[in-house]
C-alpha cells in the first residue's frame, strides 16, 4: 500500500465515526481503553485485549487520536483512528511522524523525519473482562500490525543495515479487569523483528527472525473517569550488533500514565514515558519524556 | 491469699478459657469478613437507598424502562433488596427467582446490562458509597450477565 493511498484512508476513517447513525456507548466507561501510539486500543505503549470505542455487541463504534511524545534528542507525534465492530474485532490506521532532526544533522542528513503507518487488526477471541469478575479467565485478542516505514534520507543507511522497511507484527493479548480490587492487568506477548517499533525498521544483518516480546501493562481505577497505572514493554534488539557495533542497541519502554474520561466521547491521558536510548552511538542519553494524548470515541 | 482447691487446676481452666475466647474471636472475625461489604454499604438501611436510587433511575433511563413495562416497582426493590443483602453478606435470605428465568423473556442485550450498571453506580454515587466498595459490590453481580443477557 503506498503512503498516498493511506493519506487518503485517514480521512475516510475519521469520517467513519459520522456515518454511525447508532450511537455506540453500550460500554462502561475507559473499558475500551486508550489509543495506543501504533492505533490500536490499549495502554499509551502496548495493545490490550479490548476494542477500542464503547461499542458493544450489535453496535459500531470509532475513535480517533492525536498524540505528541517530545524527548530529549527526538518527538513522536502520532495520530490515527479506529473502528471496531462490536467487542469482537477492531481496524485501526495509524501515522508516526520520528522528529530525528538532531541525530540527522550528524549524519550529514538535516532535518530528518521518519514516517510509520502501521494498518492493524484484533479480533477477540475468548473471554470478557470486565463482567466475568468471578473466574481468573481474562479477555483474549489476537491482533496484528501491518507496519511500512517511509525512512527519507536514512534509507542508505537502513539498506546497508539489513533493515527492511516494512514489517508485520502479530501478537496475543490477555486483559482481566480485578473489579473487586479496581485493578486491571494486561499482558502482550509480541512476535516482531522492528527496530525501535519499526521507526529503524525491520530486522538487520545479525537477525531477520522474530522474537517474542513480552509487554505488561497494570491500571488502578481511582473512579469510573480516573485510571493510573504503569506499563512496560520490552523490544528485541535486531540492530546490536550492525556493522556499527552496538551503537544502535534498543532498550525498553516503559512509563506511568494517569489517563481520565470524562465522558464516552473524549479521553485525556498523560504519561511519564522512558525510551531508553535511542541510537546511544549519537545520542547516549536516556530519552524521556511527557506523554500526551487525546482520543475522541463515537 | 489463700489457696482454694481449684487452683490447682486452674492452667487447664485457663486453656479452657482462652481456647473459648480464641473460638469466639475467630467467628467474631469471620463474620466481620463476611459481613463487611454489607456494613459498607450501609447495611440494611444503605443497601435500600441504593436499591431504591437505582430502580428509580432505571424506570426513567429511556435506554433500558421498556424492560420494566409491567414490572411492580415495589416488589422489585422488595427482591433486589433481599438479593444485595445476601450477596453482600447480610443475614437476608434471596428467594426470588434466578436470574435466569426472571430475565428470560427480556431479551436483555449487553449494553443494556452496562446501563442498569449505570444507573447502579449512580446509585451509589448519591449514597456517597466509596469507589473501591462499589467495585466490590459490582463484581458479585458481574458474573450473572452470563444468566441475564440472552441476545
Amino acid at each position: 500500500m503506498t503512503p498516498r493511498l493511506l493519506r487518503a484512508i485517514v480521512p475516510l476513517l475519521l469520517a467513519v465515526p459520522l456515518a454511525c447513525a447508532a450511537q455506540a456507548q453500550g460500554k462502561l466507561l475507559l473499558t475500551g481503553g486508550i489509543s495506543s501510539i501504533d492505533g490500536s486500543a490499549g495502554g499509551g505503549l502496548s495493545p490490550w485485549a479490548l476494542t477500542g470505542s464503547y461499542a458493544t455487541s450489535g453496535q459500531t463504534g470509532a475513535t480517533a487520536y492525536f498524540t505528541r511524545l517530545p524527548v530529549q534528542d527526538y518527538s513522536l507525534s502520532g495520530y490515527g483512528a479506529s473502528v471496531a465492530f462490536g467487542e469482537r474485532a477492531e481496524v485501526s490506521l495509524a501515522r508516526q511522524d520520528f522528529n530525528a532532526s538532531a541525530t540527522g544533522a550528524a549524519l550529514g542528513l538535516p532535518g530528518l523525519r521518519l514516517k510509520q503507518t502501521i494498518l492493524g487488526a484484533k479480533i477477540r477471541l475468548a473471554g470478557d473482562a470486565v463482567l466475568d469478575a468471578d473466574t481468573w479467565m481474562p479477555q483474549v485478542a489476537l491482533g496484528v500490525e501491518y507496519k511500512h516505514l517511509d525512512s527519507g534520507g536514512l534509507a542508505p543507511t537502513l539498506d546497508a543495515l539489513g533493515a527492511r522497511r516494512s514489517g508485520i507484527d502479530v501478537y496475543l493479548s490477555a486483559s482481566k479487569l480485578f473489579l473487586a480490587q479496581s485493578t486491571l492487568v494486561n499482558v502482550t506477548l509480541r512476535a516482531t523483528r522492528a527496530n525501535q517499533n519499526g521507526l529503524l525498521g525491520f530486522g538487520g544483518s545479525a537477525s531477520r527472525s522474530y522474537s517474542l516480546a513480552p509487554e505488561v501493562s497494570v491500571a488502578y481505577l481511582l473512579s469510573r473517569q480516573w485510571a493510573v497505572g504503569v506499563e512496560y514493554r520490552m523490544k528485541p534488539d535486531k540492530l546490536n550488533p550492525s556493522v556499527l557495533g552496538d551503537a544502535l542497541r534498543e532498550d525498553d519502554w516503559k512509563d506511568v500514565f494517569v489517563a481520565w474520561a470524562p465522558n464516552k466521547h473524549v479521553s485525556l491521558t498523560a504519561a511519564y514515558v522512558d525510551l531508553g536510548r535511542v541510537v546511544p552511538g549519537l545520542q547516549p542519553r536516556r530519552q524521556r519524556g511527557v506523554y500526551g494524548s487525546i482520543q475522541f470515541a463515537y | 491469699m489463700r489457696r482454694s482447691s481449684r487452683d490447682s487446676w486452674w492452667p487447664a481452666a485457663l486453656a479452657r478459657r482462652v481456647l473459648v475466647a480464641m473460638a469466639l474471636l475467630t467467628g467474631l472475625a469471620a463474620w466481620a469478613e463476611d459481613d463487611a461489604l454489607y456494613r459498607d454499604l450501609g447495611g440494611e438501611e444503605g443497601i435500600a437507598r441504593i436499591v431504591e436510587g437505582m430502580v428509580d433511575r432505571a424506570y426513567a433511563d429511556p435506554r433500558i424502562q421498556k424492560k420494566f413495562d409491567g414490572v411492580n416497582p415495589k416488589a422489585l426493590k422488595e427482591s433486589l433488596r433481599r438479593q444485595f443483602c445476601a450477596l453482600s453478606g447480610g443475614n437476608c435470605a434471596y428467594e426470588g427467582e434466578t436470574m435466569k428465568k426472571s430475565h428470560a423473556h427480556l431479551a436483555v442485550d449487553k449494553a443494556d446490562f452496562n446501563a442498569l450498571v449505570e444507573d447502579l453506580q449512580l446509585a451509589m454515587d448519591e449514597q456517597k458509597v466509596p469507589f473501591t466498595v462499589q467495585n466490590r459490590l459490582l463484581a458479585l453481580l458481574a458474573p450473572m450477565h452470563r444468566d441475564i443477557i440472552t441476545r
